[in-house]
């Protein structure tokens, strides 16, 4: 069987390529990095490819908005985009990447991006904030996160809060089994900091109706060692960090 | 902000306006009206936001529909209103203040939005260069009196030293800033002026030269028979400015009849040369230290650091000052060697208390609770940006930093052994890479040598640089493709100074010669002057092998960073600046960099005629804690901690919080570099407010015991631990000021020694005073140490968290009766007694017993015992582990309860352990003293008894969680 290869995307401003990339090659892919020009040059290489991971960071400074720019730039290759997922190809927006995604349309193809009904927004607290969660896989259209498993990531983020124009959007997001992710905690709805950005549903993660076009707002490839965890000393008998297993999992599902 | 006398037209430019929708919260304009209500501003109502832009009037309506539809407006969340070239919009408020940067001020969106309408095919790039301007309008329903409105804008809506502010004015400024003045050569004729009149043009010219400085640059130009250009003279006056020569650290100073020929390389360098580490790679004459790290797969990797500081932009900008301050020195540890990769940044804040009423902040200062947000945003907001976590750093709060607060910024580097070291060839072009140049920043380095005053903020307001972190991004990557391509050999930062400093350094040995009108502009119309001094961000200098210019310049251009070649090397000896074919500049290197007087201060201390106050009696031990707990510097820091990226690069291995909630403070962090080694790196730093007045040599080495404790208690070796020192202090032209830098730097001499921990790298801020009318106020001397240190194997780790019920709590160290400068004084108003000293023949074999027991892995927390003393020690431990404690005080110490509780001695540590590992820990301590406190316990509650078993304290965790969170919080 061949090593599956996955594609990390960078651009100006993007700043968690390399734990990205380490994630995927732990999780058995072999991995480049590329940069969004470089990919623009020569968009045939895509073939080569059975994973496309937007990485987080600052895409062009979220100047505009969060992943704007970038997103904006997606709409020129959305034809080579949706063959990709056709031909079997999963991809994979974290962070700043997710917010990329939904900024380039993808969650929702239906509609031009201009139209989309969903937002990620400024969080509750009105700043960046940086501290652990819980995240329950929900059952969803999506391939390869197993309903059912709960883990513990890092979330960094100014605009993370799941927003939606009406109720509507998300029972049909609901409905389509596009919600993957959610904030897990005492109450329900979960309150902050457990969900730590106010947002609606408790979402962190969806995907696109074929379920193959994943984001979500937390850093899954913060967690790969048995000591990324604030409470790793306090813990016995793990053997390696709970991120791991969500990149071994995406990688393993796009091996034929 | 008077606005009467200009015209009320609109600009002639496209304006777009982009509110939240009704329907969803406008966090900006919620965050603004808390603010105005703190300050009393009671007829402020309501006020919400709209994000503006100033389009080229060029544009068809189409385009800038298209613009608003794709880039500007979120379809879910925005609504966006569109006014046409030279129109009023038509406002539903009653208000409105619009707040744009002054002309010429950076604005990295619209930079953004420039690139942004050009790649989405909106402007096709046939349209030639876009001006495209960004403001922020602000809207109100309200009515507010006229006064509050005034202030609103002020002192909420817009910082004045680079913002533009209009109420209820639409004349938005629209097209490139005013040119500066004509170009071509300038003379300054200094030949025939007499010492008054030397000193005014040093003055006027914010040269910061003094007398004898300014007669020996007239005596060597006199020798040349002509006079300096303006260039020149402004060449001088940076590469001669405190800041980058550290004339006080290097000059002679008298005192007490000794004669101390160069303090720095006297005390902190002279310690390292003795110490003469094996694993010290570069030390003090590169941008930052370098120390070895650990060998993978072949491959030497190497750790660098340094520590800045960045006091007075912070002082009259805050966010621009902080901010700056980081992605200077990012660019430090990107300049070291041919480049490191940052991988942490550490920040340590020193201002006025939080609740100063508002009539005590003296005139042209901000309250210290704005300038500590403003700080904190401005770390938040380039950190995060430039991808490196901010893991480390610290506040503190004390009313001597009300007028002139303290702003420390740090950086760690990991880079390949064989790019520590790097040259500068005759032939190689010299190749600027980053940001464009202009007019902002001029004077950095010379204004950080002059203390502050009521009017510093419209003064040096040019002296203000705003930064660009993703410009400093584009540079990173660039750099590093680069260096890893091997393509250039010579390396610095542009910081203080700008480029006349970073040419100058590294021609410094051969000559240079620059083509002012080479480097690239933000705009047109700056004279060489300030193009060659501008302190414009994000911007290196490389030495570039003439056959691999093509391809640096390659390298750079795929991250979308400008590099340019604007001159070369030679082997001259000689600084030579031209501006467009005229000769700008001709000097000799000589002369810069080694022709300034050394000048002889006069040294003094006399030890504060203070009796030592009774140490107190306290009938309530409890109450006292919990007050403690609740003081500023020692309160809950999560509000900052949470708006840093500490998780990005994916290396936590012990984070700046730890314990169940992930909430208590934790003592050193502890980062994993490289993913194919085991070692770990652990970072602490050391700092009191309160010690050096009393005591500065004391404080000293009880600040370097802190930081050493802090990277210890987290794993850290104490054999291969590094220091770095940064002195902010009150002007040193004054004997009192420089007798305590004397001691304090000796201070740090005794303890280096003592413990093994050479100095790699420091950085002192002098002259930081306020000046009101004719007095002046000096801050308290304050001293920052950072130590780096080395983890043998990060599994072996330890966090300060109390683990399991039943464990045994031990206080490691002997507590003295040290309650001078501490937070218990502090919180009684007392003053005087004796400051904390390590005993420096006892520390470094207790360091190194407690590090080996933590290998033999017997310890299952611990924590350093600081400002506080045992009984904040024990309380954060608790909280954080979610477990109470039940413990008695020492008996036969002598103490009272008060100094058992709540002295600050040095060399403490209070740690935990599994009850069968008492006897081995015993062992592994050897002769230092120990003494068994109790048990951790599941019953959620802090109890101590004095050491006659009568209860003292006893409180509920849920208590002391709620005091530690009872002070400021942001």
């Amino acid at each position: 069987m061949q090593t599956t290869q996955a594609l990390v995307l960078r651009t100006s401003g993007t700043n968690c390529e390399l734990e990205t990339a380490r994630a995927l090659e732990r999780g058995g892919a072999r991995v480049d990095v590329l940069s969004h020009r470089r990919l623009q040059d020569d968009l045939p290489s895509l073939v080569k490819y059975k994973i496309m991971v937007f990485a987080g960071g600052f895409s062009h400074g979220d100047d505009l908005a969060a992943g704007r720019v970038w997103g904006s730039d997606l709409r020129a290759m959305r034809k080579e985009l949706d063959a990709f997922v056709a031909d079997g190809g999963l991809i994979l927006g974290v962070c700043n990447g997710f917010q990329v995604l939904v900024e380039s349309g993808l969650f929702q193809p239906e509609r031009a991006p201009e139209e989309r009904t969903l937002a990620l927004y400024s969080n509750a607290s009105n700043h960046y904030e940086c501290r652990w969660v819980d995240l329950a896989v929900e059952a969803s259209v999506c391939p390869w996160l197993s309903a059912g498993w709960k883990f513990p990531v890092p979330v960094a983020h100014a605009e993370g809060r799941f927003t939606c124009t009406d109720e509507t959007t998300l029972h049909e997001l609901k409905a389509a089994g596009q919600i993957v992710l959610t904030y897990q905690g005492q109450s329900d709805p979960v309150t902050y900091p457990e969900n730590p950005n106010g947002s609606a549903g408790d979402v962190a993660g969806i995907c696109d109706p074929s379920g193959r076009v994943v984001g979500l707002m937390p850093h899954p490839e913060r967690n790969l060692e048995v000591f990324n965890r604030p409470d790793w000393t306090r813990l016995e008998g793990r053997s390696e960090g709970e991120g791991l297993r969500f990149y071994s999992d995406l990688v393993a599902a796009a091996t034929p | 902000m008077a606005t009467a006398q200009r015209s009320l037209a609109p600009p002639q430019a496209w304006r777009v306006e982009v509110f939240r929708r009704p329907t969803v919260d406008d966090p900006e304009g919620s965050h603004a009206l808390a603010a105005a209500q703190a300050l009393g501003l009671e007829s402020i109502t309501d006020l919400r936001l709209g994000r503006g832009y100033l389009l080229p009037p060029e544009f068809d309506e189409t385009q800038v529909v298209r613009t608003v539809r794709e880039l500007l407006a979120d379809p879910v969340l925005d609504s966006a209103r569109i006014t046409a070239p030279g129109e009023s919009p038509a406002r539903e408020g009653q208000t409105f203040v619009l707040v744009a940067r002054k002309p010429g001020v950076t604005d990295p969106v619209s930079q953004t939005l420039e690139r942004a309408l050009h790649t989405a095919g909106i402007a096709p790039t046939g349209q030639g260069d876009l001006l495209v301007t960004t403001f922020q309008a602000w809207e109100l329903d309200c009515s507010p009196d006229e006064d509050h409105l005034a202030q609103l804008s002020r002192r909420v809506l817009a910082n004045v030293v680079i913002d533009q502010v209009l109420i209820n004015d639409e004349s938005l400024h629209y097209g490139l800033p005013p040119a500066g003045e004509a170009h071509g050569v300038v003379h300054v004729p200094l030949l025939n002026l007499d010492e008054e009149q030397l000193l005014a043009l040093s003055s006027e010219g914010m040269l910061s030269l003094d007398l004898a400085e300014m007669l020996t640059i007239q005596d060597h130009f006199a020798g040349l028979g002509r006079e300096p250009t303006s260039c020149e003279l402004e060449t001088l006056a940076q590469t001669w400015s405190e800041h980058c020569q550290h004339k006080t650290f290097r000059g002679r100073i008298e005192m007490d009849g000794e004669v101390i020929d160069n303090l720095l390389k006297s005390t902190i360098a002279k310690a390292t040369h003795e110490l003469n580490k094996p694993w010290c790679i570069s030390v003090f004459h590169d941008n930052a230290g370098i120390v070895e790290f650990d060998s993978v797969n072949g491959e030497t990797w190497d750790l660098s650091m340094k520590v800045e500081t960045h006091n007075h932009p912070s002082a009259i900008d805050p966010y621009g000052g902080a901010g700056t301050g980081i992605g200077g020195v990012v660019r430090d540890i990107l300049g070291v060697g041919l480049g490191a990769k940052p991988i942490a940044n550490l920040d340590a804040f020193f201002v006025g208390p939080p609740d100063l009423p508002r009539t005590e902040v003296p005139r042209g200062s901000m309250h210290p609770s704005r300038i500590l947000r403003g700080v904190v945003a401005g770390v938040r907001d380039y950190g995060n940006r430039m991808g490196i976590p901010t893991v480390a750093g610290g506040v503190w709060f004390h009313e001597g930093y009300t007028a002139n607060p303290l702003v420390y910024a740090g950086t760690v580097g990991l880079m390949p052994r064989w790019a520590a070291t790097k040259e500068v060839k005759p032939g190689d072009v010299i190749l600027t890479v980053g940001g464009r140049t202009g007019r902002d920043g001029i004077h950095g380095a010379t204004f950080s040598s002059v203390e502050l005053h009521e009017d510093s903020e419209t003064m040096s307001a040019g002296a203000v640089q705003i930064g660009d972190p993703i410009t400093e991004k584009k540079v990173l990557d660039g750099l590093l493709a680069a260096r890893d391509k091997r393509l250039f050999r010579g390396l610095t930062d542009c910081g203080a100074g700008g480029l006349s400093s970073a040419v100058g350094e590294m021609g410094a040995e051969c000559g240079a010669e620059v083509n002012l009108d080479l480097v690239p502009l933000k705009y047109p119309g700056l004279s060489p002057e300030e193009i060659w001094i501008s302190e414009a961000q994000e911007r290196m200098v490389l030495g570039v092998p003439p056959e691999n210019l093509d391809a640096c310049i390659a390298v750079f251009d795929a991250e979308g960073a400008t590099a340019t070649a604007i001159g070369h090397f030679t082997d001259t000896g000689r600084l030579v600046l031209r501006y467009e074919g005229v000769l700008q500049a001709d000097m000799d290197m000589h002369f810069l960099h080694e022709g300034n007087p050394r000048q002889t201060r006069q040294a003094r201390w006399d030890t504060p005629d203070i009796p030592a106050p009774e140490v107190p009696e306290l009938n309530d031990p409890g109450a006292t804690l919990l007050a403690l707990l609740g003081r500023p510097t020692v309160a809950n820091k999560e509000w900052i901690i949470r708006q840093y990226d500490h998780e990005v690069q994916g290396q936590r291995v012990i984070g700046p919080t730890s314990g169940v909630r992930n909430d208590g403070p934790s003592d050193g962090v502890v980062l994993h570099p490289l993913p194919d080694s085991k070692k770990g790196a652990a970072i602490g730093v050391g700092a009191n407010a309160r010690y050096g007045r009393l005591d500065p040599r004391a404080m000293a080495e009880a600040c370097i015991d802190e930081a050493l404790r802090n990277v210890v208690a987290a794993g850290g070796d104490p054999a291969h631990t590094s220091l770095l020192d940064n002195f902010s202090w009150g002007n040193c032209n004054k004997p009192d000021r420089l007798g305590s830098l004397v001691h304090a730097a000796k201070g740090c001499y005794a303890s280096a020694m003592a413990l093994g921990t050479p100095f790699i790298s420091g950085k002192d801020s002098l002259n930081n005073e306020y000046r009101v009318g004719s007095e002046t106020i000096a801050i308290p001397p304050t001293l920052l140490i950072s130590a780096l240190s080395i983890l043998p194997d990060v599994s072996k780790a330890v966090s300060m968290d109390l683990k399991t019920a039943g464990n045994v709590l031990l206080l490691v160290g002997e507590t003295k009766n040290h309650l001078g400068g501490s937070e218990l004084h502090a919180l009684l108003g007392l003053d005087g007694g004796s400051v904390p000293r390590p005993d420096l023949s006892t520390s470094p074999d207790l360091f190194a017993r407690l590090h080996d027991s933590m290998q033999a892995g017997l310890v299952r927390a611990c924590h350093d015992l600081s400002e506080g003393g045992l009984a904040v020690a024990l309380a954060e431990s608790a909280m954080a582990g979610n477990l109470g404690a039940n413990v008695q005080l020492p008996s036969d110490t002598g103490l009272k309860d008060s100094s058992a509780l709540f002295s600050e001695s040095t060399t403490r540590f209070l740690v935990e352990l599994a009850p069968d590992h008492e006897g081995a820990f015993l062992e592994a301590l050897g002769s230092h003293p120990v003494c068994r406190l109790g048990l951790v316990q599941t019953e959620p509650r802090l109890q101590i008894a004095g050491e006659n078993g009568s209860p003292l304290i006893d409180l509920d965790l849920g208590a002391v969680h709620a005091a530690f969170n009872s002070s400021f919080q942001g």
